[in-house]
């Protein structure tokens, strides 16, 4: 496993807006920053509709005709890829960055057969002739633990669980070096969801790829994530390692968060919940987006939108313009002071 | 493929409507195909009796099958090497129309924008203008301008270049549904460009739609080309089934109660008219997707039957104790 300190994959300011039929663009991220290192994994959590897929197809610039991105960079190995054209964008697709879309039974072609759709990113690339390809469909299948014969099935002949280890085949394909996993398990039940999670966790070590996995389950993340990006209303709230953000989280939303998600440790403790709903996209609040739920907001909250922040110092954001994310950062008014503004 | 193969003409042989409307088309292909065969005669050779004097207008019990016509030829001979004519036209202009709709409908549905608005504000502007008069107006024209093409090339391209909108529109709203699928998502996550999406995911996706609907396209260029040529927009010398009742109504068959002459070539084109929409509409009914789900909901399907006819019997369990 490589852990280099220069990230293989690092997000800056991304903006991304969706334009509405009429009435004011939605303006699902703002200002998303994150690093992603090889052989490592990030999890991306937050209520639905925070920005959490969007984030993952406006790295790959797979974004539906509404939407567009309007601010940032994407820093794959160097390459800004918000300025590369379709043409050469097409190329990092699938053999630089895979990814595991949400509900692997939409994700398959219906009419194709499974290993016909796993080999057809490797033909797209040129990667391999027919015959090695088909080989390595094989060789994939069995790697997710589908038995190779079953690959000239359709995808309703396979199980749910099957299907999902399918789409992760796919996804390994073309020996991407980043992973995005869309929400890979939520559709399947705990033990399948132990065994994908493991499979995940298997094939990185192996490949040392980076993974980043979106999902709502803050129980997933604390097991398979180093690091983790709290979103809320299309804005990066808090971020930082697992243990930074679980054991000692800065901002409000993320300490509630935690306190709604049940403990084994402790015994009939009264859940919290996180009163109101997240904002509308198209109106957002002039301040903070988590202001108007907020328990602890102050009379500045209303007004300005409080910018994300490296806590304790030492600084590990750099003068230069793309810091090192490997620090923990809140963006909370109640946090500002002497720390260092990104 | 060929289990898919196998698969439907498991489902097709159990269709009565579509076996018949199979037999019909297959027949006609058959008596096309052999027409010369069939007949010992020309179509413009004129028949004669013993004595050597022209049959004019001679019914079939004087000169079997079919009878002759007012110039003393063999009307059965006509019908025969007009089938060839009337399905070649047909065919033809069917599958010009096809995949004229269905290119338009693919791009339009597929990419939006204004190729969508283009394309479809050309759809509707041919959808609006009435057909038939239409045609008359263009067949008739591009006769008189010396082309030094065949009359029946004319016919078959004005029909196949007007027939395509409903296609067009069919095929694009099936493909606008298609292309937001998620599977379509992942293509071009995978890299893929628009040819490959479209031909490898959208393509196989439309492509029953695209067969039921020639079927009954084919059936539309077959009777409008009857038509055209009824109105005498035919070629003479290669006389269709259309070409034919132009003929008989010209030189007064029903006055002379030449039913023989006139007869014939009319239900000729009932006969493959019929086998075309019975043909058609079966296809659809098999292939399309959304009237046959069964690979999809394959359980629920017969959960819901098994319940269905649980209710059915006790319905008639209330109905007898009643």
């Amino acid at each position: 496993m490589t852990r280099d300190d220069t990230p293989l994959l690092s997000v800056r300011h991304l903006s991304t807006e969706f334009l509405g039929l009429d009435g004011p663009a939605a303006r699902a991220l703002e200002d998303v920053s994150f690093d992603v290192f090889a052989g490592r994994t990030v999890g991306l959590v937050g209520e639905s509709g925070c920005g959490k897929t969007t984030a993952l197809l406006s790295i790959l610039r797979l974004l539906p005709a509404s939407g567009r991105i309007t601010a940032g960079r994407v820093l794959f190995d160097g390459t800004d890829l918000l300025s590369l054209s379709e043409r050469e964008m097409r190329r990092y697709r699938w053999k630089e960055m895979a990814i595991v879309f949400q509900g692997a039974m939409n994700a398959l072609n219906p009419v194709m057969r499974v290993d016909e759709q796993i080999r057809e990113g490797i033909l797209l690339h040129r990667l391999l002739d027919v015959e090695a390809a088909n080989r390595r469909v094989d060789e994939l299948l069995e790697l997710v633990g589908i038995p190779s014969a079953r690959g000239n099935q359709y995808p309703h002949q396979f199980s749910g669980g099957m299907r999902q280890r399918a789409m992760i085949a796919m996804a390994l394909a073309c020996r991407p070096r980043v992973l995005f996993a869309d929400e890979p398990t939520t559709a399947l039940d705990v033990m399948i969801q132990a065994q994908v999670l493991e499979l995940l966790k298997s094939i990185q070590t192996e490949l040392g790829l980076a993974i980043v996995m979106v999902t709502h389950d803050l129980g997933v993340v604390a097991e398979v994530c180093d690091s983790v990006v709290v979103m809320y209303g299309g804005k990066v709230a808090e971020s930082g390692t697992c243990d930074q953000v679980y054991n000692d989280p800065q901002h409000p939303y993320t300490q509630r968060l935690l306190q709604s998600f049940p403990d084994l440790q402790r015994r009939s403790q009264d859940l919290a919940s996180i009163p109101g709903t997240p904002p509308r996209l198209s109106e957002l609040p002039p301040g903070c987006r988590f202001e108007p739920r907020c328990h602890a907001r102050i009379p500045l909250c209303r007004q300005v939108g409080p910018p994300l922040v490296a806590l304790h110092t030492p600084a590990v954001a750099r003068p230069d313009e793309t810091p090192y994310l490997t620090g923990h950062y809140a963006a909370c008014h109640l946090r500002l002071g002497e720390e260092v503004r990104l | 493929m060929k289990r898919n193969l196998v698969e439907f003409w498991r489902v097709f042989r159990g269709n009565g409507m579509g076996i018949l409307g199979a037999i019909l088309v297959a027949s006609i292909l058959v008596v096309a195909i052999l027409g010369p065969a069939m007949t010992p005669y020309e179509p413009s050779q004129i028949v004669r009796d013993a004595d050597g004097r022209a049959l004019i207008f001679a019914p079939p019990s004087v000169h079997p099958p079919l009878g002759t016509d007012d110039a003393s030829r063999d009307v059965f001979t006509q019908l025969v090497h007009g089938a060839r004519i009337s399905l070649a036209v047909g065919f033809l202009a069917g599958f010009i129309a096809m995949f004229i709709g269905s290119l338009f409908g693919i791009l339009a549905g597929y990419f939006g924008g204004w190729v969508d608005t283009l394309l479809m504000r050309a759809t509707d502007v041919l959808l609006v203008i009435p057909d038939l008069p239409l045609m008359l107006i263009l067949v008739a024209t591009l006769r008189q301008m010396d082309l030094h093409v065949s009359p029946l090339a004319v016919l078959t391209l004005v029909i196949g270049l007007l027939y395509w909108t409903s296609t067009a529109r069919l095929i694009r709203s099936q493909v606008l549904t298609i292309k937001e699928r998620q599977f379509v998502a992942r293509a071009r996550a995978i890299g893929a460009g628009h040819w490959h999406i479209i031909r490898k995911h959208i393509l196989p996706q439309i492509m029953p739609l695209i067969v039921a609907n020639t079927v009954l396209i084919l059936s539309t260029a077959i009777l409008v080309e009857s038509g055209l040529a009824f109105l005498g927009l035919g070629d003479p010398t290669q006389p269709s089934w259309g070409t034919m009742l132009n003929f008989a109504f010209d030189r007064n068959a029903v006055s002379n109660g030449a039913w023989w002459f006139y007869l014939p070539p009319g239900l000729a084109i009932v006969w493959v008219t019929l086998g075309c929409v019975l043909l058609g509409n079966v296809l659809e009914e098999i292939l399309n997707p959304r009237l046959a789900m069964h690979h999809l909901e394959g359980e629920q399907h017969m959960v819901a039957r098994r319940e269905e006819s649980r209710a059915e019997g006790k319905g008639c369990a209330d109905h007898d104790s009643g």
